[in-house]
């Protein structure tokens, strides 16, 4: 009551209303600095660390990985940061051999863009893991992709060619079908299309089996 | 802070957004959150939690500055306030718990637009001393949480048959997917808020009946 009386009173010049706002919104962005300063580095790190995580989970008996960059129409060790399509992860033995490639790929699913990350052994050809790096799929049913270890593991030993197929649930007869997930028919194949779709970009980039970049022997951390 | 707890006015400031003027069972606001993110019971406490701290924030801040804060540009001042306290929690979530931030989403940044937050800064922070604005704050977002939980809790225990991830009633069970998808929200909402409604009105018959029977002594 008391502060309408005041206002009846004395409207504030449009000089005083602008100033107050400005100020508010001067010590709101110190604030959003300053708190999105302190998180930075924490939040890079989760990245960094669930990404590394996500590498060796899809490539078995790994135990260093660096990251490799196709540029120049040459597959080499990433020495700056490049394109993140043109990125890729190998994985190396604890002898320092190389394993395997750990490769990225995203595309539209049910609601929102898929990331995938997949395993993927160039000499014999064939998909050994895969992880959800990010989705949006429908809670209880589209997230059976990466809730659903059955359907999960149907990428453990997945062979490439001729190209990935989804299936109708139970009817996997070849290695290069998996089990679809009944209920997300849609979310299931989008996942097999968006590796689809990485690994025929990757195809010609990956250089032949045995020729692939050695490891770097201090490139053990990856935070670029 | 220069209120007594024991103050029973304080007290009673804080317990009405329990019950009586909870702000969902009662006022029905913040319907957004309420029916998006209670799909488990984390994700549920995570989002009251979140709410709790913005709204415990924010009436501190607008009732300190309440003499200070011209009428005319109040609301753009209270957006600001709050917004600033929801980057706040955005970042120190995405920081501290990356998981649950993930599952709730785009739905943090939107807390900003929670009219429960809004509406408490103009009918109440703005009125009162920052004691009892905080007290009010801490009861409604209590309430919010409150009923939050308990539809988290329902859906999640009917629709994935488990509570905070823990499976309750093993293999056998098979979960109703509708009530964790949104269907399942607004139905378990709408029994709430049914279930709500029998006990007030009951209790209010109950008094009228004490009322009756006191006249006819009387």
């Amino acid at each position: 009551m008391t502060i309408e009386l005041r206002s009846l009173e004395q409207e504030p010049s449009s000089t005083k209303l602008a100033l107050s706002l400005a100020f508010a919104g001067l010590i709101s962005g110190i604030i959003i600095i300053s708190i999105y300063e302190a998180t930075l580095p924490t939040i890079t790190a989760n990245k960094a660390r669930e990404l590394r995580e996500a590498v060796f989970k899809v490539l078995p008996n790994v135990s260093t990985m660096q990251k490799l960059q196709f540029d120049n129409g040459k597959l080499r060790v990433r020495t700056e940061k490049g394109a993140d399509e043109d990125t890729i992860y190998g994985g190396y033995g604890s002898q320092g051999q190389f394993v395997g490639y750990a490769v990225e790929g995203a595309g539209p699913g049910f609601q929102d863009t898929i990331r995938v990350l997949y395993g993927y052994l160039p000499e014999q050809r064939k998909i050994v893991g895969m992880e959800i790096l990010e989705s949006r799929e429908t809670p209880g049913l589209g997230d059976k992709i990466f809730k659903d270890m059955a359907f999960v593991a149907n990428f453990d030993d997945l062979s490439v060619d001729p190209e990935i197929k989804a299936v109708k649930k139970g009817t996997k007869s070849t290695p290069y079908e998996i089990d679809s997930i009944t209920g997300a028919t849609i979310s299931a194949k989008a996942v097999v299309r968006i590796i689809n779709e990485a690994r025929v970009r990757w195809e010609d980039r990956l250089p032949a089996p045995g020729n692939e970049p050695k490891l770097e022997s201090k490139k053990t951390k990856d935070e670029g | 802070m220069a209120i007594n707890i024991k103050d029973p006015s304080a007290v009673q400031e804080m317990m009405k957004g329990l019950w009586r003027d909870n702000p969902v069972f009662v006022q029905v606001l913040g319907m957004c959150p309420m029916l998006a993110v209670t799909n488990s019971a984390i994700n549920a406490l995570a989002m009251g939690l979140a709410t709790l701290f913005v709204l415990v924030g924010s009436s501190a801040l607008v009732s300190a500055f309440k003499n200070l804060i011209p009428k005319q540009v109040r609301i753009s001042l209270y957006i600001v306030i709050i917004a600033t306290f929801v980057t706040v929690i955005d970042y120190a979530l995405l920081a501290v718990f990356p998981a649950i931030h993930k599952e709730l989403g785009a739905f943090i940044p939107l807390i900003v637009a929670n009219c429960m937050i809004l509406g408490r800064q103009e009918a109440f922070a703005a009125k009162h001393t920052v004691g009892f604005a905080v007290m009010d704050a801490i009861g409604m977002s209590a309430g919010f949480l409150i009923a939050l939980f308990a539809l988290g809790s329902v859906r999640e225990i009917l629709g994935n048959g488990s509570l905070f991830g823990i499976d309750l009633f093993g293999a056998g069970f098979e979960p109703w997917v509708i009530m964790i998808l949104p269907p399942g929200g607004f139905i378990t909402l709408g029994l709430i808020l049914l279930f709500f409604n029998w006990v007030t009105e009951r209790k209010a018959r109950f008094l009228q009946q004490v009322v009756a029977a006191e006249q006819a002594r009387g």
